[in-house]
């Protein structure tokens, strides 16, 4: 009942819902034309985009897209991509979850202190650490090998991952593992076959928090990776864009190479992704 | 027996706790201690030379261009930052109440706000960066409805560079917030709403009295990100302006400051790792000092349910 129905608001709070619904459908309008128009000016001509901005193409030209892909190496981009972020991604989940099954379940001194150590890793900016960070890559002699980038995913993702799951271990009762160590469970076997399977709503969350923000990753690729069949998308696409300032077309089917892939697996899981992407930040 | 059971289990804790402890010491506290140690001395490229107290902190301060240079990022993170509350927070505020009053077609507006946020700073900053051009999808729409005499070099004028690059940066993170405060206000019990509803309460009594008294902790929470995000600008300069902050410094921030000084240069044309090391340690003070203070403005805020 206490909601903004229009139906059996007063005057008052008619025209406040009017005013509202225009400012969000302005602003949809505001999210959605950039990307309308990023996709079909990717079928336009350079010539026709600046001189028709608002016009749609003539036809649908899918070679600038299998241009993109093949010969300036988007698929080679991507895969890598690909390859840093589930490589990193598994260990985060392992190392994350094993921690934070360490420091939820055991009552233990030092407990406090470890776990706050974790959490200091979020609140720490890890750009400001590029030079000791490119001294220690350099030292394991990883310069411009994927593990430099992997190992450093790595460390941005557990202490969220350790935030995240031990606050919801800590809600499992105990009588659950007692009952397994009772009869004779390993704890390895009781954080692998009963706690994790419980968690894995949570543990879904943080695949989504940590994974999202690691495919997006400039900085860190951008130091450590130079060699071109090495780097990820995003850093590919700025030097592609470097390359080919002039023609429009060519960025945009770039762009949109880039962004679309996001916003269809968008389309399917809108759910997931925002309870995952904010999910250090609501309780 | 005891101690047996004792050491087994600081076995196990010892087994499940290293891997990831080694993993953030290794990479990102030793980081830490490493920038606070090499700004304490002097360097050459990148060999270590004599210890030399503060004196890189005091170049940054004082000496010329790293003073100069290190008080124009400064000045433009913090306008980062005033910007971002004002408007996209506020805006966030707005979109995260509007929807939880289940508004027509909020479950649609809450998915499509969200869009942008999945998306790389580095690909929005390059879209953008092509509608900002002269000839852009910017100036067109300007024209198009007869506003063309506002038509501008948007980030090649000192003057707006730096705000468009912001507003880019708010459409692509305004959704964030506003879920976050979507998400907040719904865990408010519906009593407390309930029984200002039946006083009579209109909708801008409502929000100020009882809503936002009590989603002070989401705020606390956005503002602190706010900060870190504030003076973790960097690769939104580096797609829409470039490293240099260009035009003539006016969109540097610590983030390319900081780049520019370890990676080469400021002042040389080399990487100056005892200067960049300090710029580094004052990042790290900032952010720790700035999030602290913030938490305890908004905690002194917070109202017990």
């Amino acid at each position: 009942m206490n909601t903004m129905r229009f139906r059996f608001a007063s005057f008052g709070k008619r025209i406040f819902i009017v005013l509202m619904q225009l400012v969000m459908i302005s602003y949809v309008i505001l999210i959605i034309y950039p990307l309308f128009s990023m996709i079909i000016s990717s079928f336009k001509s350079t010539r026709d985009i600046m001189r028709f901005p608002f016009s749609l193409p003539s036809g649908f030209d899918f070679s600038n897209y299998v241009s993109v892909w093949v010969d300036k190496g988007f698929s080679v981009y991507f895969l890598n991509s690909l390859y840093y972020t589930v490589a990193s991604m598994v260990f985060v989940v392992m190392f994350g979850s094993m921690a934070a099954f360490g420091i939820s379940r055991y009552a233990f001194k030092g407990n406090t202190m470890l776990y706050m150590l974790f959490l200091s890793g979020i609140m720490l900016p890890l750009k400001a650490a590029v030079i000791p960070l490119f001294q220690i890559v350099k030292g394991f002699g990883i310069m411009d090998n994927p593990l430099s980038v992997i190992f450093v995913f790595i460390a941005m993702g557990i202490p969220s991952t350790v935030f995240i799951l031990s606050g919801f271990m800590k809600t499992i009762p105990a009588a659950l593992e007692q009952a397994a160590r009772i009869d004779g469970a390993s704890e390895l076997r009781i954080y692998s076959q009963i706690v994790m399977p419980i968690c894995m709503p949570s543990v879904a969350l943080v695949v989504i928090y940590n994974a999202v923000p690691i495919w997006n990753e400039f900085f860190f690729p951008l130091v450590f990776l130079q060699s071109d069949r090495l780097k990820t998308l995003p850093v590919g696409l700025s030097s592609f864009i470097g390359q080919h300032s002039t023609k429009w077309e060519l960025l945009f089917t770039g762009l949109s190479m880039a962004i679309v892939p996001m916003l269809i697996m968008y389309l399917f899981m809108s759910k997931y992704f925002i309870k995952g992407m904010t999910a250090g930040a609501v309780k | 027996m005891k101690i047996r059971k004792r050491l087994k289990k600081a076995g196990w804790i010892t087994f499940f706790v290293t891997p990831g402890i080694l993993i953030v010491f290794v990479f990102i506290l030793l980081p830490l201690f490493m920038s606070l140690f090499n700004s304490l001395f002097s360097w050459n490229q990148l060999i270590r030379h004599d210890f030399v107290g503060i004196d890189n902190f005091k170049r940054l301060f004082t000496a010329y261009p790293y003073q100069q240079r290190f008080s124009n990022a400064l000045g433009n993170n913090a306008r980062w930052f005033a910007v971002t509350m004002l408007v996209q927070n506020l805006m966030g505020l707005l979109f995260g109440y509007v929807l939880s009053r289940k508004i027509a077609g909020s479950q649609i507006y809450r998915r499509i706000f969200f869009i942008p946020v999945l998306f790389s700073i580095a690909a929005v900053g390059f879209l953008w960066g092509l509608y900002l051009r002269p000839n852009g999808l910017v100036n067109a729409l300007l024209q198009l409805i007869g506003l063309g005499k506002y038509a501008s070099a948007w980030l090649g004028n000192a003057g707006t560079a730096t705000y468009a690059i912001i507003l880019v940066n708010i459409w692509r993170w305004v959704g964030f917030p506003s879920l976050v405060f979507l998400t907040a206000i719904n865990n408010v019990p519906s009593e407390c709403t309930e029984a200002a509803y039946l006083d009579g309460a209109n909708e801008w009594q409502m929000f100020k009295r009882i809503v936002f008294p009590l989603i002070v902790p989401s705020v606390t929470i956005i503002t602190v990100l706010t900060v870190i995000g504030s003076l973790n600008v960097f690769e939104q300069v580096y797609t829409m302006a470039g490293l240099d902050g260009a035009p003539n410094y006016a969109t540097d921030t610590i983030g390319t400051l900081f780049y520019r000084t370890a990676f080469g240069s400021v002042d040389s044309g080399a990487p100056e790792i005892g200067i960049g090391s300090a710029v580094a340690v004052v990042i790290y003070l900032m952010t720790f000092s700035i999030s602290l203070l913030s938490i305890m403005i908004t905690k002194s805020k917070e109202v017990e349910m």
